[in-house]
């Protein structure tokens, strides 16, 4: 069942300080879908999902969140980190069990949810395991396990899988795009990679350079469980999406090596 | 030019010391035969520094009597007491100067201003505040436990890693849960890390404040002692003193291995 609640972003700017990293955004993000955020380095991709997901507050302008939240979810805005951010003192069930030992269901109800959710992201085997002994592919599956658990209406994946080596990418690639299926949750999607932002967006927004701005909003209307890598019409797509970017990458990499000189 | 063959050669072992169990103990009996040697053997004086046979007669002969459990309950029962309110209320503390602004300025710039102070100096003060009594001792180790534990905790839940506490918010945890389930066992480390040094402490503590006012107590005991020429029983007070510690040692040890097995 897809996710009733969409989101918008209006006239939002932010600063750190002097710094400024995003400069008046406008615009929708539709209910069940996936929208990719791309741009180049430092453009505020991060710091825009943090205002969707409340834990960077604008400095102008605000997001707010549309629909109706169902009953069973527990936290309608749920992040996965790019970092993971697992308890390294808690198991792998223990991490996921953190985020529903404030809510009000009981132990036995608990546990079930983690079961289910460890099941289907193939983890019950590793149920007891530390976080340390699991490779990156593995602790994100528990970053993924730990945000399904809470039911989401949405979910804010901040460059989920730059952390890993590229084989371990694709095969959670392929398992993100059937996890969001079958959840139907809104999802908001960080990344640099513009394969992976035609894999999984079905809305692609791109930003300009720092202080970031939607430069191009690209709709691909092709179902997720449709797309291949060799498609030619997402090909383009990812051809189009390099134009718009390589001149802003150049320039931000010239930016950030000035700075470190 | 001709080709040449070098073996590599791997240099990249040590850095990595193990625990070797044993050798601890080995050791520890070694320094006890050396000891024991050198009194046999005359290379020193008995009068001035008795042997280990000697402090084992004395020790026998203290617990057969009753007299050491007399004083080893009396230092037991000050070292528990002044090293748990220390404690509680340097963690307390700590975790506050860690977490609140409006703590952190004012409590490190008092921190800082009064560890450096040797405790053992406020003795006399804490007697004129406290009484001769329980309460002058028991609020000097507290003292002196306190500030260690207040610098151990502040640099732990400085460590926990932010991306931790912000991901219990961007789940929603309450707070109650983001400091009992994130930030206090993510300090754990540095706190236990921090047991071992304010237990050494509260031992220092404990023998100064016994030595300036205390019938009993393993402190005045080595102090009346001493004031008696009687090295037998004098040497015997400091091995409890040292056993004390080792046991100490041990349980934090132990504490250690089985709160930490996750690193």
């Amino acid at each position: 069942m897809k996710s009733g609640i969409g989101l918008r972003v209006a006239g939002v700017h932010h600063a750190y300080r002097d710094l400024s990293v995003l400069d008046g955004l406008d615009f929708d993000i539709p209910a069940g879908e996936v929208t990719v955020l791309v741009g180049p380095s430092g453009c505020g991709k991060s710091t825009l999902l943090g205002i969707l997901g409340g834990l960077v507050a604008p400095t102008q302008g605000q997001a707010t969140m549309r629909g109706t939240v169902a009953a069973d979810c527990l936290n309608p805005l749920t992040y996965v980190f790019q970092d993971f951010a697992l308890v390294p003192w808690r198991s792998v069930a223990g991490n996921v069990s953190l985020v529903l030992e404030d809510s009000a269901l009981s132990r036995v109800e608990r546990a079930a949810r983690v079961a289910e959710v460890l099941a289907l992201t193939g983890l019950s085997a590793f149920a007891d395991a530390w976080p340390k002994q699991l490779s990156g592919g593995m602790r994100q599956r528990v970053g993924i396990a730990r945000a399904l658990a809470v039911r989401p209406a949405v979910l804010l994946m901040d460059e989920p899988l730059s952390a890993l080596d590229a084989q371990t990418r694709g095969l959670l690639l392929d398992e993100f795009v059937s996890i969001i299926a079958r959840t139907g949750a809104t999802t908001v999607y960080v990344t640099h990679n513009l394969a992976e932002a035609t894999r999984l967006g079905q809305q692609i927004v791109v930003m300009g350079r720092r202080p970031g701005r939607v430069r191009q909003i690209i709709r691909i209307e092709t179902p997720l469980s449709e797309r291949r890598a060799d498609d030619p019409a997402l090909v383009a797509i990812e051809a189009t999406l390099w134009d718009l970017l390589r001149h802003d990458a150049a320039d931000a990499d010239r930016e950030l090596a000035d700075a470190r000189i | 030019m001709p080709e040449s063959e070098t073996n590599i050669v791997f240099r990249a072992g040590g850095y990595a010391p193990q625990r070797v169990a044993w050798a601890s103990v080995a050791t520890l009996v070694l320094l006890i035969a050396l000891w024991q040697a050198c009194a046999w053997l005359g290379w020193m004086s008995t009068a001035f520094a008795s042997s280990p046979v000697a402090i084992g007669r004395a020790l026998v002969d203290l617990a057969a009597s009753g007299e050491l459990w007399g004083h080893l309950s009396a230092s037991l029962r000050r070292l528990a007491i002044g090293w748990a309110i220390g404690t509680a209320a340097g963690l307390v503390v700590g975790v506050a100067l860690g977490l609140f602004t409006l703590a952190r300025s004012p409590g490190i710039a008092v921190v800082s201003a009064l560890f450096p102070v040797p405790k053992i100096a406020l003795v006399p003060l804490f007697i004129i505040w406290f009484g001769i009594g329980e309460g002058s001792k028991v609020v000097t180790l507290a003292f002196g436990v306190f500030f260690p534990t207040v610098i151990n905790t502040l640099a732990g839940v400085d460590n926990v890693p932010r991306g931790l506490i912000r991901m219990g918010q961007s789940f929603n945890l309450r707070p109650w849960s983001i400091l009992t389930k994130i930030v206090l066992p993510g300090a754990l480390p540095a706190i236990l890390s921090g047991f071992r040094i304010t237990t050494s402490t509260a031992i220092i503590l404990l023998v100064a404040a016994e030595m300036i006012g205390a019938e009993k107590g393993i402190g005045a005991f080595v102090l009346q002692a001493g004031n008696l020429y009687d090295t037998d029983n004098l040497l015997a007070g400091i091995v409890v003193l040292s056993a004390i510690g080792l046991c100490i040692s041990w349980a934090l040890g132990a504490l250690e291995r089985a709160w930490l097995r996750w690193r």
